[in-house]
């Protein structure tokens, strides 16, 4: 393949990989122009590059500037402030929370576990939701019917109920929700949707071709229809890390898990002492990482929806 | 058509099998049980924990409890709930009403809401209008539930003074309450109301379909709105109608709020299957024709995108029994997902299974009835 026929008029100087990359290159920057059209993708991406720097920032701050057993997320104090919670001041921006811990460094510290967790759970549930998608859209029969009531089932499984048990069995992190959401997720409503989308691409002509070429059953499942189910794949990334986060801060949010820190549990904290309904005096307790979940979960969600513009032509203008 | 329906029924009664299955080894697996509830007594020994085990048959192994648990259910006893030493269907029966009435009243106003939203949506592409609803629906669509519940409650119940606080009546009110009159009792009639006028509103559609389009419009409003007057009128013209009020007066806040949380994700998907339609030859034909903007959304392109919507309504009316478990904690509503949620983690085995046999059974139900009903407003879709 890489050495052309020496008769031939046409010879091709570069190596194969060049011009691969460049083709590469080129659909990236179309792509680029089409998702820069929307300006809500922009906002979302906005949105997610000045969470991901406060993430960065947390580790440079606790060896720079911030003491550490006045600013550690888990055992700070500030001894010079009488009582706890505390409103902000220059010492710490967002406030202590009743414990005397700093809101702000929490907030930053939990930012980096809730990237892994959504980045994680998405990347777990879009790789079996594509290969189960197209495996059972490919053979159909008894093995689709099997995954699709197995959908079916994981849909009207009780989530909590079954999170309260692991809990108990397993200490339960942040790594082995995202495996668990992505898990769930991934054999549930998602390849739903990723079967639909196969079922087009199983009847279009350059399968048969494959076929007749004498490609396998596996050859033209991963080379032929998984690829092109991989815009959709990156699309739903997008709308699988708005659904774990969501879920993280809600079941932190009731007390059902067992992190160490978190946007869920910081919400929690309050609650437990009492804070919650304390009024505006206490805002800087519960704004702040209530904000910082929903406006995480909607930029994810607004970089979907543009993407979504990306992949689909027919929601294009004209 | 029916080798299909056949085919699917034979599937959901073995997923239904392998759910209960699955769920009540959950249960069980879950650390201690109900009778862990009184360690804390110095009172109650360690004899009388045994014998409060075996009374509930607890001592058995697991899968013996299940198949009894089965073969009772099959012949239509659901067993009595260890936490109100009642039996389950009496419980669930108390509870369902007061969840149904909330749940389906906001979805169905969140529908509403949510479909003229992404209609409107679709046609004003590209402008200011689009990016702000779009943005403001996501931020909704996101929202961290719990806190934005809250916040709503701290600001409309607590600073304004607008909407009562939590419970869903005013205990004073009701203390002076005729003999016998129960909340239940309002919960179940006014859902009758409800499901009356709901059955006229779609007899006096079906009747007009064949009309001339002004006439049948005209008749249309006038029904809806002679329909709502009469409701109105007898209800409040009712000796209850004082309770009924503070009960509709309690439910306003958590509707609010469910609509607004809601409303993003019809109105978004409204928004994007529009859109695809507008891509379809009889749009052009319409636009073509001459025919005004108005009747090319309303009548064309509204007509073939409410298909998914119609769906997405079907498949979310079996969570309306779930409940919201967030909505209604923090509302303190006591209906069918706050009596899951304390019956789960209490370990009151069969009250847990009580709620997720009628949860389940109709959700796999209504994926059917939604796959069928697409197949009849769809005629391209045929299954063989």
């Amino acid at each position: 393949m890489t050495t052309a026929p020496a008769d031939t008029a046409f010879q091709i100087q570069e190596p194969l990989w060049k011009i691969r990359l460049r083709i590469a290159w080129k659909g990236l920057k179309q792509n680029w122009a089409l998702f820069t059209e929307n300006k809500i993708g922009l906002v979302g991406l906005g949105i997610i590059l000045f969470f991901g720097l406060m993430a960065l920032a947390h580790p440079i701050l606790m060896h720079t500037v911030w003491e550490p057993n006045i600013y550690d997320p888990f055992i700070g104090n500030d001894p010079t402030i009488l009582r706890h919670p505390s409103p902000p001041s220059p010492r710490h921006l967002l406030g202590t929370d009743p414990v005397g811990r700093d809101v702000l460094s929490q907030l930053m510290y939990s930012t980096q576990s809730e990237f892994i967790l959504g980045l994680l759970a998405a990347v777990v549930t879009v790789t079996i939701a594509t290969s189960v998608g197209a495996i059972s859209a490919y053979f159909g029969g008894a093995l689709d019917a099997f995954f699709m009531r197995l959908a079916d089932l994981i849909n009207i499984l009780p989530f909590i109920a079954l999170l309260v048990v692991l809990t108990a069995f397993f200490d339960f992190g942040m790594i082995e929700l995202a495996l668990l959401i992505g898990v769930l997720s991934g054999f549930g409503g998602t390849t739903i949707i990723f079967k639909a989308q196969a079922l087009t691409i199983k009847v279009k002509p350059y399968i048969e071709a494959a076929k007749v070429a004498g490609g396998s059953d596996l050859h033209i499942i991963f080379r032929h229809i998984v690829p092109n189910l991989m815009p959709l794949a990156f699309l739903n990334m997008m709308f699988t890390v708005t659904g774990a986060i969501f879920s993280e801060a809600a079941l932190s949010f009731f007390g059902l898990l067992n992190l160490r820190m978190s946007w869920g549990i910081m919400i929690n904290t309050t609650q437990a002492a009492g804070y919650l309904l304390g009024g505006w005096k206490y805002w800087y307790l519960i704004v702040p990482p209530g904000l910082a979940i929903t406006l995480l979960c909607s930029a994810f969600y607004l970089v979907g929806r543009a993407l979504d513009e990306v992949v689909n032509p027919r929601l294009r203008r004209r | 058509m029916l080798k299909y329906i056949a085919n699917r029924l034979l599937q959901i009664i073995v997923t239904l099998f392998i759910f209960f299955a699955l769920t009540y080894f959950i249960l069980d697996a879950q650390p201690g049980d109900i009778t862990l509830q009184y360690v804390n007594n110095p009172k109650f020994t360690k004899e009388q924990r045994e014998a409060l085990r075996r009374r509930l048959g607890l001592d058995k192994p697991a899968y013996v409890r299940f198949f009894q648990w089965m073969g009772n259910t099959l012949r239509g006893d659901l067993g009595e709930s260890y936490q109100y030493r009642k039996p389950v269907m009496d419980v669930l029966l108390e509870r369902a009403p007061r969840t149904i009435f909330l749940f389906l009243t906001a979805t169905l106003i969140e529908f509403f809401v949510g479909y003229w939203l992404g209609r409107v949506l679709a046609w004003q592409r590209g402008t200011g209008l689009e990016y702000g609803i779009t943005v403001v629906g996501a931020f909704f669509y996101t929202v961290f539930t719990p806190w934005f519940a809250l916040m709503m409650i701290y600001l409309f119940g607590f600073t304004l003074k607008w909407f009562p606080i939590g419970k869903f009546l005013d205990v004073n009110l009701w203390r002076t309450a005729p003999k016998g009159l129960t909340a239940n009792d309002i919960f179940v009639n006014l859902l009758l109301t409800m499901t009356i006028l709901g059955a006229a509103l779609v007899v006096v559609y079906y009747l007009t379909r064949r009309m001339n389009p002004y006439r049948a419009s005209l008749i249309r409003w006038s029904a809806l709105i002679g329909g709502a007057a009469i409701t109105v009128g007898f209800w409040a013209s009712s000796p209850v109608a004082k309770y009924a009020g503070d009960i509709l007066y309690h439910m306003a806040l958590p509707i609010i709020v469910l609509t607004l949380i809601n409303f993003s994700g019809t109105m978004l998907l409204t928004r994007t299957t529009m859109l695809e339609t507008l891509r379809e030859d009889y749009i052009m034909a319409a636009r073509a024709k001459g025919l005004p903007e108005r009747v090319v959304r309303d009548k064309h392109a509204a007509r073939n995108a409410v298909l998914p919507v119609f769906t997405s309504l079907i498949i979310s009316l079996p969570f309306i029994l779930g409940g919201g478990i967030i909505t209604e904690t923090v509302f303190s509503w006591e209906g069918l997902g706050l009596t899951l949620l304390t019956a789960s983690t209490t370990g009151d085995i069969p009250l847990v299974m009580g709620s997720f046999l009628f949860i389940g059974t109709l959700a796999l139900l209504a994926h059917l009835v939604a796959d069928i009903a697409y197949a009849f407003l769809d005629p391209r879709i045929r299954y063989a």
